[in-house]
């Protein structure tokens, strides 16, 4: 070891330091418990709109998982779609054409199944960069699309999965109506989900594909295994998207072969740039406010909500790059400032 | 076996296809070589062609061909600013930013077309002389797609031309090749990438326009047939005049013949076979390493 010869500090004083660092960031700030408060509020002051909490909870899944490689390791997908139908077609083939309708297992299925598609197309693909790397993370997406499409006599097309039976959860609580049930089950996979994901970034792993993204040459430099990390990035979060996919698929007892479309790839991306890349929850606030608003006004002005969603899209990128929660830093600071 | 007749169909029509893949995708593959950026909202200036190109013919009884070329041009002229206040702040800014603005630009198009002319697909009344068969002496054909590889053709010998043999096509190529090399003898790639952009969405617009008869006009059609366009341009690799043509004609016969051939399995194939080109050869067929 000649570095450590030249420096004042010896190598276990070093490491030591790192090992402080790491665990500094890690440790759990009062703040992070209010999204977590705000999901169970929500729970008993709109006992009516479950339903759609639970596909915002969904989508704040999805998001979260486009955080990991987008926002953490800097990989530019335009497929990620692709990982989120793998999983809802787990659902929806187990349930409706092999006879097995439980919910939980099926959630670990889709996840090892949307893995295994992150881990074969990652390793393939995440050696390219730049245009090369979108076109092949789209035509992946849309090729698994056309596969279902050529193969409906098992997905159904176009027109969904006919006869999907999910049993009850744990044997005990149904789907039912007001979709109670399954909103308290979405927000504790949620839960568990988020756990791993910010175990995950706050790691030495997570810090390494920081590094990737900010500066790629450098961290070949130094010997990390570029390729491998950002390929285990990928699989896993190909495999949350899978789980966010289950869920929807469980939880609407519905899917069709539009979950691949290029359109569920670019509106999970703005609900991630909305909210803010790589700061963990800006998938949570750009999730919910883009599905609130969604919401709101796609059925009634559909023309205006698709004008407005590209409008935010180009304000974004002018003059509000690191999202709203960066938006919300900043003017916090402004008046932090301006009071001292 | 299809028979020899169903094998000159399908080259036809795949051709004719081509010619249309090849005049939209053009503009974007050069665009894209010149200055790296990802311009998903390429689509939104062929849909624009191709509403205009209605509007032209219904409102205001202007013969087709007159106003393929006024849509054109009225395209290429209205992308400049979009070109000197939009997109040139972010030359230089990572691909996810350029994704995300011309994602916006393309949902704004699709949202104004659908206020102005409405969801539901629009054709175009084509002059009596294109409308009918054609016989080409093996069989007849329409003659709409006939008049469709005329004009394809014609343009590739104008744009073949252009590149290779004038002052200008000389320094696009010079800039696609190495842009500072090209920036520092004195070109102002600035002025000459507006001018190629420009050009390259009044394409696009032409291209729209002969679209709507065989591909259909809706607003969807600015992200519908995107993907297909940007792996055209990928496969055949950027800023390649060749590149793109061979990738459109490949992508447009086997798209058409798989779709003939085996309509289930429908655009399957034609997606492996991008994916697989793009996999063994990352810069597309005739792009730089």
């Amino acid at each position: 070891m000649a570095a450590s010869d030249v420096t004042t500090a010896g190598p276990d004083d070093r490491r030591a330091r790192a090992r402080a660092f790491i665990e500094r960031r890690h440790r759990i700030r009062l703040g992070e418990i209010v999204p977590w408060l705000l999901i169970a509020a929500v729970f008993f002051i709109f006992p009516d709109r479950t339903t759609f909490g639970t596909q915002v909870l969904i989508a704040i899944m999805f998001a979260l998982s486009l955080d990991l490689i987008l926002g953490y390791a800097g990989i530019v997908t335009l497929g990620h779609a692709a990982f989120f139908g793998i999983g809802a077609y787990t659902v929806a083939i187990l349930s409706a054409r092999l006879g097995w309708g439980e919910p939980i297992s099926m959630l670990f299925a889709a996840a090892v199944l949307a893995g295994i598609g992150g881990l074969i197309s990652g390793w393939f693909l995440l050696r390219y960069r730049g245009l090369t790397l979108l076109m092949l993370t789209l035509a992946t997406a849309v090729l698994l699309q056309e596969f279902g499409n050529y193969r409906s006599d098992i997905t159904g097309g176009y027109d969904g999965v006919p006869g999907m039976e999910i049993w009850k959860l744990l044997g005990v609580f149904e789907n039912d109506l007001w979709g109670h049930n399954y909103y308290i089950y979405t927000a504790i996979v949620l839960f568990v989900v988020f756990i791993v994901v910010r175990h995950i970034i706050y790691s030495p792993f997570g810090q390494a594909l920081v590094g990737i993204r900010e500066n790629v040459r450098r961290m070949h430099a130094i010997g990390s295994p570029v390729h491998r990390r950002l390929v285990i990035s990928y699989t896993i979060a190909a495999a949350i998207a899978g789980i966010a996919g289950a869920l929807f698929a469980e939880s609407t007892a519905y899917t069709t072969l539009g979950v691949f479309d290029f359109d569920n790839s670019a509106k999970v991306m703005v609900m991630l740039i909305l909210g803010g890349t790589g700061r963990l929850y800006g998938a949570f606030a750009g999730a919910t406010i883009y599905m609130i608003l969604e919401d709101e006004f796609s059925k009634a002005f559909p023309e205006y909500w698709q004008f407005g969603i590209g409008l935010v899209l180009v304000l974004t990128v002018l003059f509000a790059r690191r999202g709203l929660l960066g938006l919300f830093e900043d003017v916090a600071q402004y008046f932090r400032r301006s009071k001292s | 076996m299809p028979s020899f007749a169903a094998i000159i169909s399908i080259l036809f029509d795949g051709l004719a296809y081509a010619m249309v893949l090849f005049i939209i995708s053009v503009g974007l593959s050069i665009t894209m070589g010149l200055m790296g950026f990802v311009n998903l909202a390429h689509g939104a200036f062929a849909m624009a062609g191709g509403y205009l190109v209605v509007s032209l013919t219904r409102s205001l009884g202007i013969p087709f061909l007159p106003a393929l070329v006024i849509a054109a041009v009225i395209v290429g002229a209205a992308s400049i600013p979009f070109e000197r206040i939009l997109y040139s702040r972010l030359y230089k800014a990572t691909e996810l930013d350029q994704v995300l603005l011309t994602i916006g630009l393309a949902f704004m198009s699709i949202a104004v077309c659908t206020m102005i002319y409405g969801p539901a697909p629009l054709t175009i009344r084509l002059p009596s002389i294109l409308t009918g068969q054609l016989d080409i002496g093996v069989r007849t054909v329409p003659t709409y797609r006939a008049f469709v590889i005329v004009v394809g053709v014609v343009l590739i010998a104008v744009l073949w031309y252009t590149f290779e043999r004038t002052n200008i096509g000389a320094k696009i190529r010079a800039a696609v090749d190495n842009r500072r090399m090209a920036q520092s003898i004195g070109i102002n790639v600035d002025r000459l990438f507006t001018l190629t952009f420009a050009l390259g969405s009044g394409l696009a617009a032409l291209g729209g326009g002969l679209a709507v008869q065989t591909f259909g006009l809706t607003p969807s059609f600015a992200v519908l047939y995107l993907v297909f366009f940007l792996l055209i341009v990928s496969v055949g690799g950027l800023g390649s005049l060749k590149g793109t043509l061979v990738a459109s004609i490949v992508l447009g016969v086997f798209d058409v013949g798989g779709k003939y051939l085996t309509p289930e399995a429908g655009g399957f194939f034609i997606y492996a076979l991008a994916l697989a080109i793009l996999l063994v050869k990352p810069a597309g067929l005739y792009g730089r390493e």
